[in-house]
Parts: structure tokens; C-alpha cells; sequence
């Protein structure tokens, strides 16, 4: 695409509308300016386009340039933007409902349909699921998804039980959630042979669309043809009902993309352009999504996604309370504060979610808070992110057959590369230490894992852009919206408080770390003065016996340490991290560990 | 952000109030537009379908799937009583027939061949809404509902439990900073939307379940004592507010928390327009919804519903300087103030935070430092 000179893309958040002018500067695509408003989809403004206006208004007056066009709308013209995309994940997002007849199989495979095509999963319902028919059938009459998506048996297997899920959705008579008197889109992916069964029960009370079965065989899974109609039906149903949409929709150069669909695209972008391993994270104010591309058994890349839809950092903060309890936030806090304290005050964060944290005490809370939410959806995607994932992925009918095989985590932190840590509290705390530690604390990774954050949060915008202009959005990406914050190296193990773990030997310097603490090691950017390269360095690690950083117990190995805002981080807590169960020394330990971080603590 | 603005709640005691009352589903709607409606005044009603009870017929007549066709007494569409005949297999020489009977009184919805089950839906369910408020049919959603105009008082909440309630206003606190006990409350409250002041204690909401109580008004309230009251009257345990959705709770009275949670004395200009308003009948709803767009819990207290007039100016949504504002987020936290400054460039804060301030005199003399972000803007209007 050599005539795209200007780029205006725009995310259409749950909170705020984000857009960003992106510019062919010489040979380069950068970013130039960014604009944000709150997000108007719901009442009193019912409108999207509004929020949408007010951020590109702000992105007119920083860049002097005009994008709205005489006739009010934001549009690719002359003299504006070449290209104009957006993505979405205001007024909730896609909510979609999943049946299979196999819990653990294909149902299973459905969720990591939706979710791999940025879905909310509002339930997952299996004809083995535990529960009683008329409660599924309750159960699905209560949800109002935007559209469900129908699995079960292999091609030439059972009919019988798709023909009970459909008697099940016909009992239950499904409404979706936008659209007043409109049939609910179904997504049928199950046993080609049971299609025309289904078909005469459902064709006159839902919107049916059938694709390839999504498990044709045992020991295969087809997600690619359910999670394209997924994207279509989110394009032609649910943008064309939530406020604003359809009007939208007409001013974008390309079809609007669900907000974590487009930050899929980036973290598998990012994974197979470098051929690495990748966790990114993108923690909201409502919802969690956690990504990762593993490799697995046969060496191939199986990329994941997974959402927490009620761990978040404002409208859902107390439901991280919930479920991590208030005792794992507190253990993170440097200070003493009561649990109606704490509990009163996570509260009004909740009522007023766009409220910052002015003092540091609180902003130290938001931040204990960010661990736990972030560790509870990490749980969450490991626990998905198993066997028989991906697309068009072989296995053997053995593997099949052993649960276990199937149920194994492609999650392996020791094989993790890198970790893209995205979302306002990871994004724009004020040191970027801060960043770094909550990701250290929540997702513990081991051996040497090169930490970064999205600057400003505009890996959306880059997703559908790179689908769009692959080289604009490699480009922006590299320079305006990867933060490097360094390579943290984390031995694996545990030894006595004080005791040696590590030694880092990085050219003629040597550095011994003791277990128990945390050591920063200056290395930082290339000194050219132009560019966002990290500098790099070979470092050898050392671990004492007992101690393992990849290499295993007691062996050496040699890394590429990237530098970066932090530095080489060497993390010699152990893992698994274990914190003092005793209030006073647990403090002091969380304050040494802020102290070596370069962190302000609040005495 | 030049276009931001910072919503605040509203408190006025004469605004113009619009509600949008819609079916769950499409249905028929009873009033016309300009009609005069009351809070219980039935606006539109429509039929929720009957679940489904889906019957395994083949299993109950120990026949395959394929022979239950034959053994049908009823056709799809048919109204069948409980009790009344379905199916019956011939047997064997005219003997050993096996029956099935009606379980339920319903309409049989469908019949599988593939599976031999039967789907017999049980009647629609008859669901109304009302008006919710005294007011005037502004317009009519076809086939889903009416919007619904009045003008009277209005004070937006923060927080609230409960849905939808009635009822006529008693002030019970002297001050804004009185916490409701049990014994403020007695039997003469029964139906009454009571006003309180800093908070309430927990024996405070069990006597006002005792005596009928329609809804209470407070500045703040504990958090754990408003969970664990409702774990107390759910039976559950383990209930919590997780999301900041509510409304729905099975429990005998509203709740409305206009600052926030803790004990936090109610704002004296909401205190004292909620006493100027003492024996109105008033409208109440707990229904909270923390979003872009959010819904806010309320009380509406409708004047003379014919009088649609608007007067004064409308209030800015956009901070200025000597906008009236409360800081909603610590140190200050339910600090009233007005803004004195807005320097346009980025300040760091105590967290180290770069971001958009303004300088504001508190209502105590205080000349105070804020994040924008942590004021709402005091509507009026």
C-alpha cells in the first residue's frame, strides 16, 4: 500500500474512545498524536460515533489537521486520513453462549473458538455438564448473548445428542441481547450429518448459520470456519443494533474488529515475527484478557486467548476482592490498613471508576489489586490454554484417548520469551518498575523473560491495521508502542533467606545475588539517540545449586539480556514466590523488594 | 482531553425528568401519548413464552424413537390438559399397551423424530410495566414500551440495592452527619422512603424490614454490613456484590447511598433538598449500573405533573472556573468546593501520577490540588 500516508484508527473502549493519527514520516509509519474521549454507547448519547468525534477532535487539534468532514463524519478523504479502521469492545463487548456435548471436548473447543474470535463466554453449556436439563434450559433463557455457538460430535458421529441441544435451545427460546424482537444468531459447528436434524427444529425460531464442525475428528480441531463467522455475524448482527454501529460502519475503510480479536492479531504478530514465545496481557476496568502463543509438543505455535470477564481494575475491582480475598491484596501492601478500610475503599473505587489514585497509598493498593487480578486470569488462561488447541492441529488417537495428555498447560513459563503487558495500570503507572513488578509478582516467570508494556495502549488499533497494513503497524509497533522495561532472570528454587542463588556475569563484571531479593542491573537503550533499540548484552548465569534457569539445577546458561526503562532485573526471590506469613516481616520484605526496584514506598 | 466533561450526579429540586419504560420483549402498549400516567399505572403489557418441558417419549413408552410417530394421539400445535392422553403404543395383539399422559397442561411445541422427544410449553406468562413515576406519555415506542416525562425533584444516588418502590418521604436525621439506628424506626414508617444522614447501622435495616419500610436515603454506608445483611436475608453465605450491577435483590426496601461507602455524612445540599421535601409521595429506585452511560439509583419526586415548563439556565457538564464541584476520591474525599484554577499542563501528584489538575477552594478554606479525574461536578439543573 504505498499511497497510505495517514492512518486515524480509533478504539471504541467500555470507557473511553482512544483514537491515534499515525504518519509516513520518510520511510517510516510513527505515531504522531493521540486522542481519547469517554465512550457515549450508552444512554444519554446512544450513540458511539459521538465519543468517536470528540477523540478525533482532540487528535485534530493536537495534529492541526481536519479528519471530519464537512458532513460530520470521520471518513478517509483527501487531505485527511488515507485509512480510517476501528475496533470495538464498548457496551460489553461480544457476549456469546457456547454449547457442545462434550464438556471437555467439544465444548471445550468452542469456548476457544469464541474466545480466540473476542468473545465474553457467558456460559458453557454441555449435555454432560452436571446440570439438569430444565436448568439448562432456565439457564439459557436468562443469558442474552449476542449469538451462541452450537458444537458436538464428529462427522458421522452422534446425532441424537446435537438433536438435544437443539430441543434444548427450542425449549429455552433464546432472545439476544440487542435487537428487540430479532431471531438469535446460532453458529452451528457440530456433526455435518446432524445439521439437517437441527436445521428443521431451529430454522424458523433462530438465525442459523452452519460451518465446518469445529472437531471433525477426535484428534482434530477446525476453530478458523467458526471464529470467521463469528467475526461476520459480530459485523452484520451485533454492530448493526448496538448505538451507533451501523452508522460507524459506513465511515470505516475495513470492517469494524472486536478490540481483543485486534490485539490477538498483534501478539501473534509479534510471535511469529520473531519466532518467540509470547504472554500479553490486557488488563481493563471491567475485563482481563490474557493471550499466549506456546509452542507444543510438535514444535508448533497454538495461539490462545482467554478472557476473565469480571477481574478488572474499576468497575470489576471488587469482584477481585471476591476472588482472590482480602488477605491476598493485602499481602502485596507495604503498610498496615484495616479490612473495612480496604473493603470501603476498593468500593468507591468501584462507584467511581475513573478516579486516579492521587496518594500513594492508594495508588499502592490499585497496584496490589493488579497482581491479584492478574495472577486469577493467568489461573484461568492455563487452565485453557491445554491440549488440542489451535487450528488444524494432529494428534494421534492415543493422545485422544489419555485425558491427561489432552489436559496438559501449553503454558510453560521457563520456555516463555516475553511477556507484552498492556491496560491503564500496567501502562501508564508512573515508574515503570511499578509495571514490572506487578508482572514479576502475578505471572512469576522463570529463567530469563524479556518484559515489556504497550506505551499507550494502542495494540487494537496496530491488530486491525495489521491486517489492513502489515508494515505500518510492525513499524509503529517496534518504535511508538513496545516499552522495553528489561530481561528479568528468575531462578527456579528455594533456599535459605540471605543465601547465594545467582551469579550474573555480564563481560568482566560479576554480580552475586542472595536468595530472597532483588537485584537491578543497569542496561538500557542503544545510545544512538534515535531509536527505541534496547541494548542488548551476553550474560552468563550461574545458578547455585538447587537453583535452575533453564539449563537445570546448578547449570550455567548464557543469555541475550535486553536492557530497557528497568534494566537486566535478577529476581532471586525463588519460585514459587513465597511471602513471610507474618504481617511485620512481610511488609518489610515487600518494602526491600519496592526498595531494589528504585520504587518510592509509602514511608 | 478537550472535550471531556465530568458527570456528576444530579440534585435539583426542579428538573425535567425522563424515563423509558420498555418490555422485556415486543408486546402491546395500553397508553397513548400525552396520557396521564401514575407510578402504578400499567403502560404496556406483552406475554412471556412458557418453558418448554421436553418429554423423552420413546424412553417412557420403551419403544424406539422411529415407532413413536405411530403411537402420537396429539399433534404439534394441539392445547393438551394435564392428564389428558398423548401416546399409546398398540402392543402386543391388542395387550401390554404402554401410555404416556400429559404431565403438564400446555401446548405441544414440537416432536423429534430423530429422538422421540416430545416438547409440551407450558402457558405464557403474563408481564407488565408500569410507570414507574406521576407524569405525562412524552412519546410511544411501538409494540415496546412509552417514555415517560414528569418534573419534579430528582436526587441521583452514587449506590444503591433494590429496585423499584413508592413511597412518601420522612426525614429521620437532624443532620447530615446522624447515623440511622434502630430505634429511629417504627411502625409508622411502614411504607415510607426514609431520610437519614451519614449511614445506617445493621440493626437499623432489620427493623426497617420489620416495619415495611419502602426505602432509605443515606450519605455512606458500610460495606460489610450492607453484604453481610444481604448474605443474612438471601441465605447465602457467600453473596457479594462482585460488579457494580444491582437492583434485582429480593430485598423489603431500597437502599439509595448518595456519597459513597463508609459512614460520610450526606452532602448538606442534597440533605437539605431532601428535607424541603418531607411528606412528598416520591418514586425510588436502587439500580445501579457503574458504565460509560451509567445507570445511577434515585429518587423522583414528581410536582404538578402537567406543568412540563423548564426555568434557570442549564448547568455546564464542563468544568470551569467557579463550577461547583465534590472530590470524590482521598484525601479530600466529599470535600465540596469550586474550582479557582485549571492549568492546562500536565502535574505530577503524591502517586508520582502525570495528570490534568485543578486548583479548588474547599468549603472549609482549603486551597487544595486535585486530579481532575477525582471531582464530580455538582449538576443543578
Amino acid at each position: 500500500m504505498p499511497d497510505v500516508r495517514s492512518i486515524l484508527a480509533t478504539d471504541c473502549g467500555s470507557t473511553t474512545t482512544k483514537a491515534i493519527l499515525i504518519e509516513l514520516q520518510g520511510d517510516q509509519y510513527r505515531l504522531v498524536v493521540r486522542g481519547e474521549a469517554p465512550t457515549t454507547v450508552e444512554a444519554p448519547f446512544d450513540d458511539v460515533t459521538v465519543g468517536v468525534l470528540n477523540a478525533v477532535r482532540e487528535v485534530e487539534e493536537l495534529s492541526g489537521k481536519r479528519f471530519i468532514s464537512e458532513d460530520g463524519r470521520v471518513v478517509a478523504h483527501t487531505g485527511g486520513a488515507d485509512l480510517y479502521l476501528s475496533t470495538s469492545s464498548a457496551g460489553g463487548g461480544l457476549q456469546m453462549t457456547v454449547a457442545g456435548v462434550v464438556k471437555a471436548m467439544s465444548a471445550e473447543s468452542a469456548q476457544r473458538a469464541a474466545l480466540g474470535a473476542g468473545a465474553i463466554i457467558m456460559d458453557v453449556i454441555a449435555v454432560d455438564d452436571g446440570r439438569k436439563d430444565f436448568q439448562k434450559v432456565e439457564r439459557i433463557r436468562q443469558l442474552r448473548p449476542d449469538m451462541l455457538l452450537m458444537s458436538g460430535g464428529t462427522d458421522g458421529g452422534t446425532i441424537n445428542h446435537l438433536v438435544e441441544l437443539a430441543e434444548m435451545l427450542v425449549a429455552a427460546d433464546p432472545k439476544p441481547r440487542l435487537g428487540i424482537g430479532l431471531a438469535i444468531p446460532v453458529i452451528y459447528a457440530g456433526n455435518k450429518d446432524a445439521f439437517e436434524a437441527v436445521e428443521a427444529l431451529l430454522k424458523e425460531r433462530v438465525s442459523l448459520r452452519k460451518v465446518d464442525n469445529l472437531r471433525p475428528t477426535l484428534e482434530r480441531e477446525n476453530l478458523l470456519p467458526a471464529r470467521e463467522a463469528i467475526h461476520d455475524l459480530f459485523l452484520e448482527h451485533v454492530m448493526q443494533q448496538a448505538p451507533g454501529y451501523s452508522k460507524l460502519s459506513t465511515w470505516v475503510s475495513a470492517g469494524i474488529m472486536s478490540t481483543p480479536n485486534a490485539v490477538g492479531k498483534i501478539m501473534q504478530t509479534i510471535a511469529a515475527q520473531r519466532d518467540i514465545t509470547v504472554l500479553g496481557v490486557d488488563i481493563g476496568g471491567a475485563t482481563t484478557d490474557v493471550f499466549s502463543v506456546f509452542k507444543n509438543e510438535s514444535g508448533d505455535s497454538v495461539y490462545n486467548r482467554t478472557v476473565s470477564a469480571n477481574l478488572g481494575m474499576s468497575y470489576s475491582i471488587c469482584n477481585v476482592l471476591t476472588e482472590a480475598g482480602i488477605d491476598n491484596i493485602k499481602r502485596w501492601l507495604p503498610f498496615e490498613i484495616s479490612d473495612e478500610e480496604l473493603r470501603n475503599q476498593l468500593r468507591n473505587k468501584m462507584v467511581r471508576p475513573t478516579t486516579i489514585p492521587q496518594q500513594l497509598s492508594d495508588l499502592l493498593i490499585e497496584q496490589a489489586v493488579a497482581r491479584e487480578a492478574l495472577r486469577l486470569a493467568f489461573d484461568h488462561h492455563k487452565s485453557l490454554a491445554r491440549g488440542l488447541t489451535g487450528i488444524q492441529q494432529q494428534r494421534t488417537i492415543g493422545d485422544a484417548m489419555t485425558q491427561e495428555a489432552s489436559g496438559k498447560t501449553l503454558v510453560d513459563m521457563m520456555a516463555l520469551d516475553m511477556i507484552v503487558g498492556s491496560g491503564g495500570v500496567l501502562s501508564h503507572s508512573p515508574r515503570r518498575g511499578q509495571a514490572a513488578l506487578m508482572m514479576m509478582d502475578a505471572y512469576q516467570p522463570e529463567g530469563a523473560t524479556l518484559l515489556t508494556v504497550d506505551s499507550i495502549f494502542m495494540m487494537p488499533q496496530l491488530g486491525i491495521l495489521s491486517t489492513v497494513h502489515p508494515e505500518a503497524a510492525t513499524q509503529v509497533f517496534e518504535r511508538d508502542c513496545l516499552v522495553y522495561l528489561g530481561t528479568c532472570v528468575a531462578p527456579v528454587g528455594s533456599a535459605k533467606q540471605g543465601e547465594p542463588c545467582i551469579t550474573v556475569t555480564i563481560g568482566d563484571r560479576s554480580e552475586t545475588v542472595a536468595f530472597g531479593t532483588i537485584k537491578v542491573v543497569p542496561l538500557g537503550y542503544v545510545k544512538d539517540g534515535s531509536s527505541n533499540e534496547p541494548e542488548r548484552v551476553e550474560a552468563a548465569l550461574q545458578p547455585a545449586r538447587g537453583f535452575d534457569v533453564g539449563a537445570g539445577r546448578g547449570r550455567s546458561r548464557t543469555i541475550t539480556a535486553t536492557g530497557g526503562e528497568v534494566g537486566l532485573i535478577i529476581d532471586a526471590r525463588g519460585r514459587p514466590l513465597t511471602l513471610p506469613t507474618e504481617d511485620v516481616s512481610r511488609r518489610a520484605k515487600i518494602r526491600s523488594w519496592l526498595d531494589a526496584m528504585g520504587l518510592p514506598t509509602t514511608d | 482531553m478537550g472535550t471531556a466533561y465530568t458527570p456528576g450526579l444530579k440534585v435539583s429540586a426542579s428538573t425535567e425528568v425522563v424515563k423509558t419504560r420498555r418490555l422485556p420483549l415486543k408486546g402491546t402498549v395500553l397508553v397513548s401519548e400525552g396520557e396521564r400516567v401514575h407510578p402504578d399505572t400499567v403502560i404496556a403489557r406483552t406475554e412471556l413464552p412458557g418453558a418448554m418441558q421436553t418429554i423423552k417419549l420413546a424412553e417412557q413408552l420403551g419403544i424406539d424413537a422411529a415407532d413413536v410417530p405411530a403411537a402420537l394421539k396429539v399433534s404439534t400445535g394441539d392445547r393438551v390438559e394435564k392428564g389428558a392422553l398423548i401416546a399409546q403404543t398398540r402392543g402386543l395383539f391388542g395387550f401390554f399397551k404402554s401410555e404416556f399422559k400429559a404431565p403438564i397442561t400446555g401446548t405441544i411445541e414440537m416432536f423429534s423424530e430423530a429422538t422421540g422427544h416430545l416438547g409440551i410449553r407450558l402457558p405464557a406468562t403474563p408481564v407488565e410495566k408500569d410507570a414507574y413515576i406521576d407524569g405525562i406519555v412524552k412519546e410511544v415506542i411501538p409494540d415496546e414500551g412509552v417514555v415517560v416525562q414528569c418534573r419534579g425533584a430528582l436526587v441521583q444516588g452514587i449506590f444503591g440495592v433494590g429496585g423499584e418502590r413508592q413511597g412518601r418521604i420522612a426525614i429521620l436525621a437532624k443532620t447530615p452527619a446522624d447515623v440511622l439506628d434502630d430505634r429511629d424506626i417504627t411502625d409508622n414508617h411502614s411504607g415510607a422512603i426514609l431520610i437519614g444522614g451519614a449511614g445506617l447501622t445493621p440493626a437499623a435495616m432489620r427493623k426497617a424490614a420489620a416495619c415495611g419500610v419502602a426505602g432509605l436515603v443515606v450519605g455512606g454506608i458500610v460495606d460489610r454490613h450492607l453484604i453481610d445483611y444481604l448474605r443474612e436475608i438471601l441465605g447465602d453465605p457467600k453473596y457479594d456484590i462482585g460488579v457494580a450491577i444491582t437492583g434485582h435483590e429480593p430485598i423489603a426496601f431500597t437502599i439509595v447511598v448518595t456519597e459513597g461507602f463508609g459512614q460520610i455524612a450526606m452532602a448538606n445540599r442534597t440533605f437539605q433538598l431532601l428535607c424541603s421535601l418531607d411528606g412528598r409521595s416520591a418514586s425510588i429506585n436502587g439500580a445501579t449500573q457503574i458504565r460509560a452511560g451509567v445507570i445511577r439509583p434515585e429518587v423522583i419526586a414528581p410536582s404538578d405533573p402537567s406543568d412540563l415548563s423548564i426555568d434557570g439556565p442549564v448547568s455546564s457538564s464542563e468544568l470551569d472556573l467557579g463550577t461547583p464541584i465534590r472530590v470524590i476520591r482521598e484525601p479530600y474525599f466529599g470535600a465540596l468546593g469550586v474550582v479557582t484554577d485549571l492549568p492546562s499542563e500536565l502535574q505530577i501528584v503524591e502517586s508520582e501520577t502525570h495528570v490534568r489538575v485543578l486548583h479548588a477552594r474547599l468549603d472549609d478554606g482549603r486551597s487544595v490540588t486535585v486530579p481532575r479525574a477525582n471531582v464530580e461536578i455538582i449538576e443543578t439543573r
